[in-house]
């Protein structure tokens, strides 16, 4: 965890057998920044997360970590910059928080070794930096949406990535657990100096905690930039068409969105 | 108005040292605490899961010895390793090392094998009810051993090599149904469950057309039996075994990475198409070779896995401690089918009582929590 990583797009197209859901996209991650990727329903935002994370291999184009196509680097050796939470991981029944933790170790492990003494510090390190110290051998199976959702997040950092993927990381989370995993992301991002790219339904946390904003429309990325630069109404209005007004939240200072629908309107 | 916002602004750094405040009300609990606390914790689960892992190696070995001691006649615990180091010891040397030995070894390592394959199954596919006795495998290979006993008239190794090609074929012709448009380990149990079904009407129509010398043949197969047990028999299985277990074996952390989804694993840097297929080619060579030896054992396979995953611990790698519980299950079986219901039965029959009920409760527990291994 030297320099920064970098992570990119070029010209990518990415398709579902026949169907192209993206084509020839470009798209540069900023290191270090917390980018988020906001767009309709369909838009193709989660594939875009899924070819950056090398789920999907591209129709044409590539994704390049480090001057290098992600696809011509042993897997393993990605996974040690290059982390993933996806939109629904399966937690093996009955298993203990510190344990599904510690598989986050797995790119840094070899074949058969037994977990060293950095691989307890690391986890040790996750479990305090989400929080759940306290919960290391409880089983995940007991725990509420949020706490689940911070040992995902606790294994993503076990795995040392510079670059962190998320897909959707507030869903299924009631609005105080969203902004707590929101918060969570920031400090790492803060204190470690990790790149986040994440994927957001929701249009004002996503403007309130993202450093750059992806907006995509019809499998291509219709601007980026600040979320106080490109959030506008007419934006809003193009990408999501949705008439709308844009407020600055006296809060946090950045754009807010209020969607203009047939009733209620003043 | 100024001064409110003299005071907002100062209260604003109370607020925010609040939580550092808290940190440091707890001195006590300091990194490297943390550290030795995590450690521990995962001792005592490493800990229990090879300690229940090596019993459970102990308990093959005393049923092993038991197996090769108990019989019409009795012979010590000395006899017995006399035999084995090759000395010729009158009676023994017959019964225990042409009759016992290879039937104990059998028992062994189809055993080994059928846990083997049954809980990667039920690993990969995250399903209990996934095993390869349920999703059609084993009744491709049983109707292609009917198939040779009664239409083809074979017996002995003919018929083994039919029921492995019988295995391997209804493995691929069920892979190939359900892989459309991805993996998918639901579509694949289901179809898995309609081939067997039409196996299954296949083995009936068969023995409804067949000769009633042949009906005992087939099924005395069909149930599972290590009453044809021999050095030759055992010989395919072992090589499967000493070939395809290894391999498995050293891979288990990649498929403990893909009980997390095929994503998280992809994500962890596991190859995950490779890794799939390796597990899914080794089980079903390894349920294949056992069954073409010693016939589809009832639920073998089916109850291993889950009965490892209660003994062992939630959360740890099965694959070592299911084989155990397999073998354990053909030897414990095929004792008590011998000795303890006063007719010799085939070993399928204990394991198909044993089964059942185990299936239904499975059934009722998975029904009401929805969850895997």
């Amino acid at each position: 965890m030297t320099a920064a990583h970098t992570l990119a797009a070029e010209s990518v197209t990415l398709a579902y057998g026949d169907r192209t859901v993206i084509e020839g996209l470009d798209l540069s991650i900023a290191p270090g920044r917390i980018t988020s990727i906001v767009g309709a329903n369909g838009c193709g935002k989660s594939t875009l997360l899924r070819a950056l994370a090398r789920l999907l291999s591209p129709a044409g184009g590539q994704i390049v970590l480090d001057c290098t196509s992600v696809h011509a680097r042993p897997s393993k050796e990605v996974a040690r910059v290059l982390g993933l939470l996806p939109q629904s991981p399966v937690a093996p029944e009955g298993i203990a928080v510190a344990d599904l933790v510690g598989r986050g170790r797995h790119p840094h492990q070899r074949m058969l070794a037994r977990w060293s003494a950095q691989d307890y510090a690391v986890v040790a390190d996750a479990l305090d930096a989400t929080g759940i110290s306290d919960l290391a051998d409880r089983s995940v199976d007991e725990l509420s949406g949020g706490q689940r959702q911070r040992v995902w997040i606790a294994m993503a950092l076990a795995q040392q990535t510079d670059i962190l993927l998320l897909d959707e990381p507030t869903t299924f989370l009631d609005v105080a657990h969203q902004v707590e995993v929101l918060d969570l992301l920031t400090d790492l991002s803060a204190s470690r100096g990790t790149t986040i790219v994440m994927v957001l339904h929701d249009l004002n946390l996503a403007a309130r905690y993202s450093d750059e904003l992806v907006a995509m429309k019809d499998g291509r990325v219709h601007a980026v930039g600040a979320p106080e630069e490109i959030v506008t109404a007419e934006l809003v209005q193009e990408v999501f068409g949705l008439a709308n007004q844009i407020t600055i939240a006296p809060v946090s200072g950045k754009p807010m969105v209020t969607p203009i629908g047939r009733h209620h309107v003043r | 108005m100024s001064t409110h916002e003299r005071t907002a602004g100062a209260h604003a750094p109370i607020e925010t040292s609040i939580p550092t405040a808290h940190t440091l009300e707890r001195p006590a609990d300091t990194g490297a605490q943390r550290v030795v606390r995590i450690i521990a914790g995962r001792r005592a689960r490493h800990r229990r899961h090879a300690v229940a892992t090596i019993l459970l190696g102990v308990l093959v070995c005393v049923l092993f010895a038991v197996a090769l001691m108990v019989g019409d006649r009795f012979y010590s615990p000395d006899q017995i390793v006399r035999v084995v180091l090759g000395e010729s010891v009158p009676g023994a040397s017959f019964t225990v090392g042409e009759l016992r030995l290879p039937r104990a070894v059998l028992a062994v390592l189809t055993g080994l094998g059928f846990g083997m394959a049954g809980v990667t199954f039920q690993t990969l596919l995250r399903n209990p009810l996934a095993s390869p006795d349920i999703i059609g495998i084993s009744h491709g290979a049983g109707a292609a051993a009917v198939v040779g006993i009664i239409v083809l008239s074979l017996d002995g190794p003919a018929v083994s090599l039919l029921a492995l090609g019988g295995a391997l074929a209804t493995a691929a012709l069920i892979y190939a149904l359900s892989i459309r448009g991805g993996f998918a380990g639901t579509r694949l149990i289901l179809i898995g469950i309609g081939v067997a079904a039409v196996l299954q009407s296949v083995i009936a129509y068969l023995l409804s057309r067949a000769a009633s010398w042949d009906i005992q043949t087939a099924m005395q197969w069909l149930s599972g039996s290590l009453n044809n047990a021999s050095w030759e028999r055992v010989l395919p299985m072992a090589i499967a075994a000493v070939i395809v277990m290894p391999l498995m074996l050293s891979q288990g952390r990649s498929l403990g990475a893909m009980q997390l989804g095929d994503d998280s694993a992809a994500g962890l840097g596991v190859r995950v198409n490779a890794t799939r297929m390796l597990f899914i080619l080794g089980a079903v060579a390894l349920l294949a070779f056992a069954t073409a030896a010693a016939g589809p054992i009832a639920f073998a396979a089916f109850m291993a896995g889950p009965i490892a995953a209660r003994i062992t611990g939630p959360g740890a790698n099965l694959l070592l401690p299911s084989a155990f519980v397999g073998a354990a299950l053909v030897l414990g079986s095929d004792l008590l089918a011998q000795f303890a219901l006063g007719a010799r039965y085939p070993v399928g029959v204990v394991t198909g009582v044993l089964g059942a009920p185990f299936l239904i409760y499975l059934l009722i527990r998975t029904n009401r929590s929805g969850g895997s291994l």
